[in-house]
């Protein structure tokens, strides 16, 4: 059983002031064994004792197996634009999704996934919470962990996603913050073995 | 007994003795060894022997040590609080510490803010609900301070800064600190660097405490205490501080603006106006930090707005979108020059999709035109020019308010810029998303078949080229990859129906591909192989799918590479 963190819009400081208490409170460190962060972090997030750091560094505290794909206000250029990754039985795809056009769109996502040939797709951009399944895998959105303004989604509530991969089988636990109150989604997802040959 | 035969007896000694390290010695062991309600009772007494000590002694630790006890006292039980009322502590303590500053006028600044510093702890422990006792604290302070210039001594900065941090954390509640009037002035004897960190400190508290800010004065009056964060004091240079402190400070402001927040619409304008006021005296270095947070807020502003009908009767002076895009406009012009163009350009598309969810077209079409001229004449980074094309794109496809006309201009420049980027793959990867504008779900009228072909045709022009320059250079072809990206895009609109995209442009490009992969020239490339070999099983699940989607694709026919 592997834990993988997704999460991303975080926006600090232009949208948003902090991650809300109650993720930080649950998203402590040793517990997760990655994570990928679809981009837009922005600059700084608070430890409890008001110390700042960058969220950067905040993430490594949680997991030091951190990737980061590069959103539109990412000022660190190192981030590249898409990313992938194998995870157990499971090929992991990661873009913040600004680049794929029209915004959201699940078919021309699909493409990307085709594309990067991954069978989990995570993107952001939109700051709405989406898993998506199709023949070809899924799709998933963690939306804004910070629950920032967008000018595509209309009120965002804070939301992550924390993936458990387990063989063959990936199950999808959405977190989100409505109302103050922190509710729980998840959902499963089993991979075919591949059919096509190998290259 | 205590206090009428021992007390008396044993002070009298102490002030005999003369001896300054003796005096000082049993004057603490007075206090550390009596309890507390003993001290309480004799505190006349007590306070009386201080100015009858050597001017020497360490008064201040002295009656440091004693307000020290008695706030722990006050705090381990609300039941002894009457007896402070009782004997009228406060009185006495603020007397007794005024006598003894007066005693020894050559007392240093860190005695007297160390003893005001005590003072005030025991009042808020003692009295917290009286602010005005608190305020004749610092009040008094202020007035001792007066006269000596700005602190020097880091010892007593750093006793000034626990002084105005005590009514913060007590408090928890910044507003409730902003009633004290001395505390603004207390803040005036710091030098600059202290201040920047004290102001630091209070918003740290704001964001610890969730504090809501909800009026303009009240921003007003946080925005004069922190006034040293938020532009440069006269004289000062910022050459001294670190880029990082600085980023830090800057990063402190534009969360802290996130804190604003007042649901009548009228109030939260004044607030945007209040802070637009303040952040622009900044400066080029700080409205980067400052800026986007204050026009996101003012977008939130909108949207709340937005659901409201807009009343025909309102007077001009009512909040509205309209108005708030005006500021917004200005808002953003400020960081022209600066330069940051990409931000800009940001900052003016997100005002652009707010403007089209309020269908004001004009509005809309302005917020472009600032964009593009910025693109245009700003914007020479070849990564950067990708990332504001893609900016552009995305939200152009978005944008359902333009007519014909302004829409046309819009997409045509879009496409323009698409296909002068620096780089072939980039060019023909902008142009083939450009296939889009003409194609918006849930918009009939915004459905132009051959626009969008004409669109991925170009895409395949471009491509081309790029290949005879590999060819040429005999350089990995790389552009097999842009080719199957197009196929998909041929699908995707195929499926969506446009009657310009033929089963048989689709086979064409099929082999297209094929040959180019097969080709002796070309080096094997494995994910265009893999994201061929995915985009044909796509296209085999579409066919199983049955049914319309089915039948649509059944006539496509693909045979797998033979290795």
């Amino acid at each position: 059983m592997v834990l993988v963190l997704a999460l991303g819009d975080l926006h600090i400081p232009h949208r948003a002031p902090d991650l809300p208490a109650k993720f930080k409170s649950m998203l402590v460190p040793g517990k997760i064994q990655h994570i990928i962060c679809t981009g837009n972090l922005s600059i700084k997030v608070s430890l409890f004792l008001s110390n700042s750091i960058e969220v950067h560094d905040y993430l490594k505290t949680l997991c030091p197996d951190l990737h980061i794909t590069r959103g539109e206000y990412d000022e660190d250029t190192r981030y590249p634009e898409t990313k992938t990754l194998t995870i157990g039985q499971f090929k992991l795809g990661l873009c913040h999704g600004h680049q794929v056009i029209p915004w959201g769109d699940l078919d021309s996502l699909a493409m990307l996934q085709r594309q990067l040939d991954v069978d989990i797709l995570v993107t952001g951009h939109t700051h709405q919470f989406t898993a998506y399944k199709h023949e070809g895998g899924v799709v998933i959105n963690p939306g804004s962990a910070t629950g920032a303004y967008s000018s595509i989604t209309y009120d965002v509530n804070p939301s992550f996603v924390l993936m458990d991969i387990d063989g063959l089988r990936v199950v999808v636990y959405v977190y989100e913050l409505i109302d103050g109150e922190v509710k729980v989604d998840k959902i499963d997802f089993k991979k075919t073995a591949s059919i096509h040959t190998a290259h | 007994m205590y206090k009428d035969i021992v007390l008396p007896r044993v002070l009298e000694q102490v002030v005999n003795c003369k001896d300054e390290l003796a005096q000082f010695y049993l004057m603490d062991c007075i206090i550390q060894v009596f309890p507390d309600e003993y001290h309480l009772q004799t505190l006349d007494v007590l306070l009386g022997a201080c100015p009858q000590l050597q001017p020497s002694v360490d008064i201040k630790t002295v009656l440091s040590q004693l307000m020290e006890r008695l706030s722990h006292y006050a705090a381990s039980s609300a039941e002894v609080l009457p007896e402070f009322l009782q004997v009228e502590a406060f009185a006495k303590l603020s007397n007794a510490i005024g006598r003894v500053i007066e005693a020894q006028p050559d007392m240093p600044t860190l005695g007297v803010v160390t003893l005001y510093s005590s003072l005030l702890t025991f009042t808020l422990h003692v009295h917290p609900d009286r602010l005005d006792y608190a305020d004749q604290v610092l009040g008094a302070c202020v007035r001792k301070l007066s006269g000596k210039g700005k602190i020097e001594d880091s010892k007593a900065t750093k006793q000034v800064v626990a002084l105005l941090s005590a009514p913060l954390e007590k408090y928890n509640d910044i507003m409730t600190a902003l009633k004290l009037s001395n505390y603004p002035r207390v803040l005036e004897y710091l030098d600059v660097p202290t201040i920047r960190v004290m102001a630091t400190v209070i918003i740290q508290s704001i964001m610890k405490n969730g504090t809501r800010i909800s009026t303009s004065d009240k921003v007003e009056a946080l925005f004069e205490l922190i006034k040293g964060l938020i532009k440069d004091s006269d004289g000062t240079s910022n050459d001294k501080l670190d880029e990082d402190d600085f980023k830090e400070e800057q990063n402190s402001v534009a969360r802290l603006i996130q804190m604003f927040y007042n649901d009548d619409p009228e109030e939260m304008l004044k607030i945007i106006e209040t802070v637009r006021k303040h952040i622009l005296a900044g400066g080029p270095k700080r409205l980067p930090f400052t800026v986007p947070p204050l026009v996101f807020c003012s977008l939130k502003l909108v949207r709340q707005l937005q659901g409201q009908e807009e009343n025909p009767f309102g007077d001009d002076a009512s909040t509205t979108p309209k108005k708030i895009f005006q500021l917004l406009n200005q808002i953003i012009e400020t960081l022209s020059g600066i330069p940051v163009p990409e931000l800009a350009l940001q900052l003016y598309l997100q005002c652009a999709e707010a403007a089209n969810d309020c269908e004001l077209e004009p509005v809309a079409y302005e917020f472009f035109t600032q964009a593009y001229i910025l693109y245009e004449e700003e914007i020479s980074d070849s990564r950067a020019q990708i990332t504001c094309i893609h900016l552009i794109i995305g939200t152009l496809q978005r944008m359902h308010v333009f007519g014909v006309e302004n829409r046309d201009t819009l997409t045509h420049k879009a496409t323009g810029y698409s296909a002068k980027l620096l780089k072939k793959p980039d060019q023909c990867r902008a142009v083939y998303a450009c296939s889009h504008l003409f194609w918006v779900e849930d918009h009939d009228n915004m459905k132009d078949g051959e626009r969008v072909l004409l669109c991925l045709k170009r895409a395949l022009r471009i491509a081309n080229a790029a290949q005879q320059m590999a060819n040429a250079a005999r350089g990995s072809t790389g552009s097999v990859m842009l080719f199957i990206e197009i196929l998909n895009k041929y699908l995707y609109f195929f499926e969506k129906g446009n009657p310009q995209i033929t089963v048989a442009s689709i086979q064409s490009l099929i082999e297209l591909i094929m040959n180019e992969m097969q080709s002796d020239s070309t080096t094997s490339d494995p994910a265009a192989e893999a994201f061929l070999a995915s985009t044909m099983r796509y296209v085999q699940f579409q066919k199983q799918k049955g049914g319309a989607v089915g039948e649509k694709y059944e006539p496509i026919k693909y045979e797998p590479i033979k290795a």
